[in-house]
């Protein structure tokens, strides 16, 4: 199509703005309430339709790779709740694996089970979150005060158990620090007997939703071979027709005792996402379920231990530091010195909320790690939208952003 | 006397250890004890040269040239099933023998099955872009570029991705400091106020620890203290404006600064 001079005086008198095309640049984010944090897109735009999408990240880049090196194995742990946010144990738990390999140390049974609850909370929390936000870009208010009431009602549970919210650090290198309250279980009963009927009313003013339809199905189409390439895994992949689980084909803690499915979809648009959200919140319940028989079990059985007995890593009881000579002077070199893996590497990924979380430890036998590499889910989760956005228009990259499931605090790290 | 500090790795450093202690090692097992890595090695083999290979975690760790990455690569994805590239970056050795160690964490979805490929390359040198074959590299090299200052040939776009393109500094570097260096204390004031307001604002301190004990009214002005009582205001108007209408409000009674008394004496 011929066009014409741009007719703006030019600021500079040598240079003229002889444009042959009709491309806009359009600057979404870092400051726009959909991009589920610090997230940049520049969009290249033919009218409303995206020809070029450039996502530009690092807003909130804090270094945790390079404070790991300059950390103890203990201390970092806190750092790793900031980054998946909205799910912290995950991480907690994620990072306490990978050293727990590396150290070779057995953690209870019961501290597993109770690991496997907060874990699956996390799980439902996120999802709900991840519902919420959506459906909020998306304009449906109601479904976002609902789910937010249902998260709510988890971070109390979460909350009688370590003191925090969102940034949980309830999980230790070996074990739990304590032992679940007494209300514990019966406020998580009492929330799932009625999570499925909750489930069912988010459902119902969705699924059938003419423009909740209209704004997933058949939109950001992600092919299997686009998923696989670009390194997406859990429900981003699943909707891809991968049907891929690190809980189920590489089991960790006790998964590999508890009867659940992994729902997929071929589809791979937005609306196969949401569908798997939804059925992994129903598989989750039942998880959750079957972890509080197990902990019934454990109770039964006396089996009362939370940390894992290696005193060359992991501080012994509070008891024994308080009335053991040893005890005391082990725990005083673990608090101010740290623990000193064996020389070595691990890689271990375990089924975070949002994908494949993965921690890269090298250890060269000092206490500070040589090397850590966090692997985060969404940081390749926001590199698709470089592929996914072209072809789509402006509306659409709102609901894209939303079923991708990203969080800021892991991309950027 | 004090200590010496390396400079070729400023990282935090273990203050005290036994002269005797000997750390111990991950143990490694021979390939040949897992069916599925041996038979992946030996397709390997007869195409590539393999330095070295072990399995330490139950995953295999396979030593290659750093000019075969490519084709190794492309000979997992499509033979031997390891259609994703988990992760990839670098370790620096630069302070051992002036070498960075790259590794590429591949998964093989049908056999379960988790693999690292790793090489070696010297400092300066650059590695081969396998963005072709996986799209996430695109995203990592550039991080490990950011993050290293390593660069990856044929790569569509070598900038860097989590930091600003104008930075200086390669921060996971073990000569990269914790709290930044020089070009991370004055960046954002160059940035923001120009060089020129660099003796006014001063640098910006990183260490997050460093709290003056004895300031209790300028945590504002951190590192730049002055004696207590010392007069700040620099001959500035002392403003009298009332912040309550004339007519005062129901039930409230109006605040002057004349009727009100300030209590000096902390300890009262």
């Amino acid at each position: 199509m011929a066009q014409v001079k741009n007719r703006l005086t030019p600021f500079f008198e040598n240079i003229t703005f002889d444009r042959e095309d009709n491309e806009l640049i359009l600057n979404f984010g870092p400051q726009h309430p959909s991009a589920h944090g610090q997230l940049r897109l520049m969009l290249h735009l033919q009218q409303e339709q995206i020809v070029k999408a450039h996502p530009d990240v690092g807003y909130l880049h804090r270094g945790m790779e390079k404070m790991a090196e300059n950390m103890i194995y203990n201390e970092f742990m806190p750092t790793t709740d900031r980054m998946d946010y909205i799910a912290s144990s995950s991480n907690n738990y994620g990072f306490a694996l990978a050293v727990e390999k590396l150290i070779d140390v057995e953690v209870p049974r019961r501290a597993k089970v109770i690991r496997m609850m907060l874990l699956e909370i996390n799980r439902l929390m996120s999802h709900l979150f991840w519902l919420a936000t959506t459906a909020l870009d998306i304009g449906a208010m109601t479904v976002f005060l609902y789910a937010f009431r249902e998260r709510e009602y988890l971070m109390d549970i979460i909350e009688g158990y370590c003191g925090a919210r969102l940034t949980h650090a309830a999980i230790r290198i070996g074990g739990v620090p304590l032992d679940i309250q007494d209300s514990f279980l019966s406020q998580l009963k009492t929330f799932l007997d009625k999570l499925p009927q909750n489930i069912k009313d988010y459902e119902d003013l969705l699924d059938t939703n003419r423009i909740w339809l209209m704004r997933m199905e058949e939109v950001g189409v992600v092919s299997k071979e686009m998923a696989l390439s670009w390194g997406c895994t859990g429900p981003m992949l699943r909707a891809s027709g991968v049907q891929w689980d690190i809980r189920k084909e590489e089991p960790y803690e006790l998964y590999d005792e508890i009867e659940f499915n992994v729902p997929y979809s071929d589809k791979g648009d937005n609306f196969a996402r949401y569908r798997i959200y939804m059925e992994e919140m129903r598989e989750t319940a039942k998880i959750l379920y079957q972890t509080m028989d197990m902990y019934e079990e454990t109770v039964k059985n006396g089996q009362t231990d939370l940390m894992a007995h290696a005193p060359k890593y992991i501080s012994a009881p509070k008891l024994d530091i308080m009335t053991q000579n040893y005890s005391l002077m082990q725990h005083f070199v673990l608090v101010t010195q740290g623990m000193r893996p064996p020389v070595g590497e691990v890689y271990i990924a375990t089924e975070s909320p949002k994908g494949e979380l993965g921690f890269f430890i090298n250890s060269q036998g000092g206490p500070y790690p040589y090397r850590l590499k966090l692997r985060a889910p969404s940081f390749w989760h926001t590199g698709i939208l470089t592929d996914l956005l072209p072809g789509h228009y402006i509306p659409d990259v709102v609901s894209i952003i939303g079923t991708t499931n990203i969080v800021f605090g892991e991309v950027d790290r | 006397m004090r200590a010496y500090t390396p400079k070729d790795d400023v990282q935090a450093k273990s203050y005290y250890t036994d002269r005797y202690y000997v750390a111990p090692q991950v143990p490694k097992q021979e390939v040949e004890t897992d069916e599925a890595f041996a038979a992946d090695l030996a397709a390997l083999k007869e195409k590539f040269e393999v330095k070295e290979a072990f399995i330490q975690m139950k995953q295999m760790i396979v030593y290659i040239n750093a000019n075969d990455i490519y084709g190794v690569l492309e000979f997992l994805r499509d033979e031997l099933t390891y259609t994703q590239l988990s992760e990839m970056s670098a370790i620096d050795w630069l302070a051992k023998d002036n070498t960075f160690e790259i590794f590429y964490q591949m998964l093989s979805m049908t056999k379960r099955k988790r693999l690292r490929i790793k090489f070696f390359i010297n400092n300066g040198d650059a590695v081969d872009s396998v963005e072709k074959l996986f799209r996430c590299a695109d995203w990592s090299e550039r991080e490990m570029f950011d993050m290293f200052g390593i660069e990856a040939n044929n790569h569509p776009f070598m900038k860097r991705i989590l930091l600003p393109y104008d930075w200086q500094g390669n921060p996971l570097l073990k000569t990269y400091p914790l709290e930044g260096d020089e070009f991370a204390a004055w960046y954002e004031v160059d940035k923001i106020y120009g060089k020129e307001a660099r003796d006014v604002i001063g640098p910006e301190i990183r260490d997050t620890a460093r709290v003056d004990r004895y300031d209790s009214e300028r945590f504002a002005r951190l590192g730049f203290e002055v004696p207590k009582g010392t007069e700040i205001t620099g001959n500035e108007e002392p403003n009298n404006q009332d912040y309550q209408e004339e007519g005062g409000v129901f039930l409230i009674k109006k605040f002057t600064k004349e009727s009100s008394k300030i209590i000096d004496d902390p300890q009262r």
